[in-house]
């Protein structure tokens, strides 16, 4: 037991933890711009798939991964704004339209597995990004350092995060943004175009969701089937965790992050516990976050309601 | 003469068949209060959206300053110095005082909200106008009477000079009201011009310069506040002479129907909305409950209904000697009860449905067979009581949201009128109802009265619970202040119980 409990505060820990909250920490800033403008999105899930499938390609053809980046995030975008419309311009319900764009991402993706890559189940290997070396020496303690803030799609993550909470907060876009959130006809009285703003959020949302998605292609160097796995339903879950604010939800991200960790910690220790018990740790853990641990989460009033203006 | 600011000519606006405002003139004074009174569907409301910008009128003039506006939307007016403030407020809860002010002309560098410059600008606002708003509060942590000022805040931060207030007074407390005409009467010393729209005839006479009567879409005269009397302006306000008077007959009074005893409700963990009430209705009579909303009508409601059975501490509903305290709403609508609720949108009707499903709305056993409605019944039931009610339009499919306020509160009416019922609890029966209903409705109340019903009245009008009762009984702080013979009292009598200046 001390063995892994040892394991588990090692600096290799904490870099594995960091390393699969990205993806999570990604799609919940998605989902949080999405829904503090009204637009609930459980899309984060599909824009994911397709970002990284996007990356993949866009990596393959071009042979360079900066412009798979590029692609991964326009094809989140495109995928956001789809939702957009169909939510927006056609006042669809917003989680049926979400469901939608899942099962045709999956599909999507799949067909277009088999056409460029031959197969039904993964991609040929594309290349990664490389880290640079914050620390110029030879050790572990400076490869794990190096690993993960020398890594630019961290560094950026953390940015995000940054740059999504003062966004939110402290400018004028954000004060709009979480007015058409909570009551759209008191922000379209005073002139606020409630449309326009939950268009640019949704769309937002999709660049980040595939950013997500891109960084799961790039840990693994290729696109698998499917390789969102529920992702962004767990970031979902961490938005509602850190009630919609962008630093809480990065911390509800680290949160699952560190459990997956420990799940996997614990499978590879050999302990002697059954698998499917160890298995359960991420999702019991969300579960008992959501319903006692946090307290009264509020949602955005409006999100999931449309906006029709009254003549 | 001080000058005239606003001028409109000959205004006319339909809606479809249906013509708001006919033929409306109106003149504004720099720096005065001028209320605009009227009934409900008199069209002060549109004629005030007219002015705003909201809705643009089919014909007619609108002169500001000397200078007439040709496409007039809410942006211009408030460029023009027009603010309105909203008879529902347009706040959002979560967000501060400030946050709520400046949405859409935020004051930032570079997209960087600059909030402490805008709260100190709020502050200022709030201090030259005796306003007590603290900029840094949520909307959520303020009273209504906090949040009607912050309204006004908006409006003057944007730099209006006149200010349109749509029934500002409805939703306040007396207090609060008394709060409220002090920081309008602030306002106009400062300079504001101030438009008022009320059906409230004594918050007119103390707080208006001059008032203008409409009646049907038109302006009917412009008045002097001092020169006039509230007698005066409901006869042109109504058409006929004061108080609407209903015809009806003394009571003749049977047994004790309703009886409730020593009732207390509990408003929260700690304090009362109700404490040991305890009246009788006979068969015959007609009961109203006069008070200043808020004073405890709609926990009385709620008792007598069995709506709120777990807030109530102590106390007896009784219906003809049946203990009713711990029944279900359901078993007590069967003993005989008929209710028109306070609130028709939250508990008198299903909107989306069409006006047959809201007739039998809660009888559908009375018109079913072995679990299946009976269409036929139905049908032929709906159809009478479209007919015998005077429901508009008489289509029984249409959804009872397409209704104007009047016809759906006589849906209401017409089911709870056809029910086997001994006891009558009409609870604001004609609120936001127009005056063609209006009568109906009484007339209706009356009758199941002379029938011999008994009738529970609450009402926030004074006059629709002078015209109607038998009996009045005053409700004051979930007390009952007094009761009075109906007709051995008036309305300023009442009007200082239900303020608790005389007990």
């Amino acid at each position: 037991m001390s063995d892994i409990l040892g394991s588990m505060i090692s600096l290799a820990f904490l870099s594995q933890v960091i390393r699969i909250s990205v993806p999570y920490v990604l799609a919940g800033m998605g989902g949080v711009f999405s829904e503090r403008s009204g637009i609930v999105n459980i899309a984060l899930e599909g824009m994911m798939l397709n970002g990284a499938f996007a990356y993949v390609l866009g990596t393959f053809l071009t042979g360079d991964p900066v412009a798979g980046v590029i692609s991964g995030v326009l094809c989140g975008m495109l995928t956001g704004l789809v939702h957009g419309i169909v939510s927006i311009r056609f006042k669809a319900n917003q989680i049926i339209s979400g469901v939608a764009i899942n099962l045709l991402s999956v599909g999507m993706t799949k067909y277009f597995l088999k056409i460029f890559f031959d197969s039904s189940s993964n991609s040929a290997r594309v290349a990664g990004i490389e880290s640079f070396s914050v620390l110029p020496y030879n050790s572990e303690f400076a490869d794990t350092i190096n690993g993960i803030f020398g890594n630019p799609l961290i560094i950026l993550t953390i940015a995000i995060v940054v740059f999504s909470h003062l966004t939110i907060f402290k400018t004028v876009f954000g004060l709009r943004l979480r007015s058409v959130g909570e009551h759209p006809e008191a922000a379209d009285t005073l002139g606020v175009k409630v449309n326009l703003i939950r268009y640019m959020c949704v769309i937002l949302s999709g660049a980040l969701a595939g950013l997500g998605g891109v960084w799961l292609a790039v840990d693994q160097h290729q696109f698998t089937d499917g390789m969102s796995n529920g992702r962004g339903f767990i970031a979902l879950a961490a938005v509602i965790f850190g009630k919609w604010s962008p630093i809480g939800v990065a911390f509800g991200c680290l949160l699952f992050g560190f459990a997956e960790s420990m799940q996997i910690t614990l499978q590879s220790s050999g302990a002697d516990i059954p698998t499917q018990f160890v298995q359960m740790i991420p999702y019991v853990l969300t579960i008992i976050a959501l319903a006692g641990f946090i307290g009264k989460s509020m949602p955005p009033a409006a999100s999931g309601v449309v906006f029709e203006k009254d003549n | 003469m001080a000058d005239t600011v606003i001028e409109l000519r000959n205004i006319v606006k339909r809606f479809g068949k249906v013509v708001a405002n006919n033929g409306v003139n109106l003149s504004v004074r720099k720096g005065e209060i001028h209320a605009i009174v009227g009934e409900n569907g008199a069209g002060k409301s549109t004629l005030m959206k007219i002015l705003y910008g909201l809705y643009h009128p089919d014909c007619g003039e609108i002169i500001l300053n000397g200078c007439k506006i040709s496409r007039n939307t809410p942006q211009n007016a408030i460029k023009n110095g027009i603010g309105m403030v909203h008879q529902h407020f347009m706040l959002i809860p979560p967000l501060t005082v400030t946050e709520n002010v400046i949405l859409g002309i935020e004051p930032a560098k570079k997209g960087i909200l600059d909030l402490a410059f805008a709260a100190k600008e709020i502050q200022s606002l709030s201090d030259k106008f005796n306003l007590k708003i603290d900029p840094s509060k949520k909307i959520e942590e303020l009273s209504v009477g906090e949040n009607q000022r912050v309204e006004i805040i908006k409006v003057l931060y944007r730099g209006a000079e006149i200010l349109i207030l749509d029934e500002p007074t409805a939703v306040l407390t007396p207090q609060e009201v008394k709060e409220f005409f002090g920081v309008i009467k602030n306002l106009v010393s400062q300079g504001k011009t101030v438009i008022i729209i009320t059906h409230k005839l004594d918050e007119v006479m103390d707080i208006s310069d001059r008032i203008t009567v409409m009646k049907q879409g038109r302006t009917i005269n412009t008045l002097d506040t001092a020169k006039t009397s509230p007698r005066e302006i409901a006869r042109i306000m109504v058409g006929r002479d004061v108080l609407l008077k209903v015809d009806k007959k003394p009571m003749e009074t049977g047994n004790t129907i309703l009886s409730v005893e020593n009732l207390s409700v509990m408003k929260n963990a700690s304090v009362h909305a109700l404490k040991e009430i305890s009246f009788q209705i006979k068969a015959g009579e007609i009961l109203g409950i006069a008070g200043v909303e808020g004073n405890g009508q709609t926990e009385l409601i709620e008792a007598i209904m069995g709506l709120n059975i777990e807030k109530i501490v102590s106390g007896k509903v009784s219906l003809m000697d049946m203990e009713m305290s711990k029944k279900s709403t359901k078993y007590r609508l069967k003993s005989g009860f008929s209710h028109i609720p306070e609130d028709r949108h939250k508990r008198g009707l299903v909107l989306e449905f069409s006006v047959r499903d809201n007739l039998i709305l809660g009888r559908h056993n009375d018109f079913s067979a072995s679990g299946f409605l009976q269409e036929k019944s139905i049908n032929s039931y709906s159809e009478t009581l479209i007919n015998d009610f005077d429901i508009r339009p008489p289509d029984a499919d249409v959804a009872a949201e397409g209704l104007s306020g009047g016809n759906q509160q006589k849906i209401i009416v017409a089911r709870e009128f056809s029910r086997n019922f001994e006891f009558l609890l009409a609870a604001q029966p004609t609120r936001g109802v127009d005056i063609g209903a209006i009568e109906f409705i009484h007339r209706r109340i009356i009758a199941a009265r002379d029938e011999g019903k008994a009738v529970l009245l609450v009402s926030a009008e004074l006059s629709e619970i002078l015209s109607l009762s038998d009996t009045i009984a005053v409700l004051y702080k979930g007390r009952i202040a007094k009761i009075f013979n109906a007709s051995s009292t008036n309305e300023n009598e009442l009007g200082a119980f239900m303020t608790g200046a005389a007990s």
